[in-house]
């Protein structure tokens, strides 16, 4: 009889060579073709700057008592810390609960500029998010997930563990086990978050990440959840922490 | 901007895919009811609901993108179609390898052979599944008749 520590340990084993964890994050980018990233390399080709620019107008008009972003944030918000984006989505003691960026951007701006307040969901919380992150291109993703981030980053990882839909898959299913394989003609991806909000050429426009995960659970045939919601806020925080190590390339290209 | 025709079919399928839940929804009012199914041994040995399946019209659901799909993931004896996946394995000669009830219980529920398994329960029962978009709950990916003219087609397979 093999002795009971060393067949777990052989198991273990074993088990490592066929439930393949994520090895290391590789960026979206190393899937695309060459023409594409080229594409992506160049701010005059990148179709992805439109919204970036878009973004950084909204930055500069001023809200209804006369301030705007840039007011507090310098014009092209150079007054922002870069590095401190890179570390979204984080905790805030004030309000007790996880921002995303985009979040942080709604809240700051909702509070303090007056007017009608941008939803979630809306295009211009998407272009403001793009060109405030796309500030952050070449920093290190680095979200922290200690103390009060883990039950959250928790209930996301389990999220992305859960099967959605008709087609009955999970989203690591695809995107830990299958990544560099064909779905079709499309190459997979491990599903990294550095490039968002990025451009998609397949659907022509730029999304943000939960915009993405919405299109995902839309191909796997099951009811999304909203823009916005505590569940894509949790599935951001876990799936930013798995991009950790990864440069910021927002706007990306993606397919 | 200039791309190469192999592009723009790809855009096409991809496209394709992204409209896929509006055709099936279009499809389930008419959808027949779910009939129950049982499995011995790794393989559901009764056709479902008793139908006779059509291997030609099989072939065609297995290469369609709207339907079966099964292109998406398996390379397939299907030389017209030129974009074929690899996350499964290639199912040439599928019909010598396994019997036709053990073909049946692979398409309509794989996750009872690998628990893990990324390929979709084709003929899964709709009330195992989490979250289903509204407009689809209560109905499977493919009919029972769509199951077993896959099913006919792959025993053919040798």
């Amino acid at each position: 009889m093999i002795n009971p520590r060393i067949s777990s340990l052989l198991l273990a084993v074993l088990l490592a060579g066929v439930l393949p964890a994520q090895a290391e994050p590789v960026s979206g980018y190393a899937y695309l073709t060459a023409e594409m990233q080229a594409m992506q390399n160049d701010d005059f080709g990148n179709p992805g700057m439109l919204a970036v620019d878009a973004g950084e107008t909204l930055f500069a008009l001023p809200g209804e008592n006369g301030k705007s972003c840039a007011s507090c944030h310098g014009e092209g918000g150079e007054k922002l810390d870069v590095r401190q984006l890179a570390r979204y989505p984080v905790y805030s003691k004030r309000l007790q609960r996880p921002v995303t960026l985009r979040s942080r951007i709604l809240l700051c701006r909702n509070e303090r500029l007056g007017g009608p307040p941008l939803a979630y969901g809306d295009e211009a919380a998407l272009q403001l998010e793009a060109f405030v992150r796309h500030l952050a291109r070449g920093q290190t993703v680095d979200v922290d997930i200690s103390g009060p981030m883990a039950p959250y980053y928790a209930a996301g990882e389990k999220r992305f563990h859960t099967r959605y839909g008709q087609v009955d898959i999970a989203c690591h299913q695809c995107h830990d086990y299958h990544a560099g394989k064909h779905f079709r003609g499309q190459l997979l991806t491990q599903g990294q978050t550095n490039g968002f909000p990025a451009y998609r050429f397949t659907e022509g426009h730029v999304v943000g990440l939960q915009e993405r995960i919405t299109q995902c659970l839309t191909n796997l045939r099951a009811e999304p959840y909203a823009i916005g919601s505590p569940e894509y806020r949790d599935l951001e925080i876990y799936m930013s922490a798995r991009s950790n190590g990864l440069k910021i390339e927002t706007p990306a290209i993606r397919y | 901007m200039h791309m190469k025709p192999t592009r723009h079919l790809c855009l096409l399928l991809l496209t394709a895919m992204v409209r896929q839940p509006v055709i099936a929804a279009e499809r389930s009012p008419t959808q027949p009811p779910y009939q129950d199914w049982q499995a011995e041994n790794y393989a559901i040995e009764q056709p479902l609901g008793g139908l006779v399946g059509v291997p030609e019209r099989g072939r065609a659901i297995a290469g369609d993108q709207h339907r079966g799909n099964c292109l998406a993931c398996h390379v397939l004896p299907i030389a017209e179609e030129k974009f074929q996946g690899d996350l499964g394995p290639p199912l040439a000669g599928i019909g010598a390898r396994q019997s036709v009830g053990m073909i049946r219980l692979h398409v309509v529920d794989q996750s009872r052979f690998n628990p893990e398994t990324v390929m979709p329960g084709f003929y899964r029962p709709p009330q195992q599944l989490n979250r289903v978009a509204p407009s689809l709950r209560g109905t499977t990916w493919l009919t029972a008749q769509e199951i077993e003219d896959v099913v006919a087609w792959l025993a053919t397979l040798k």
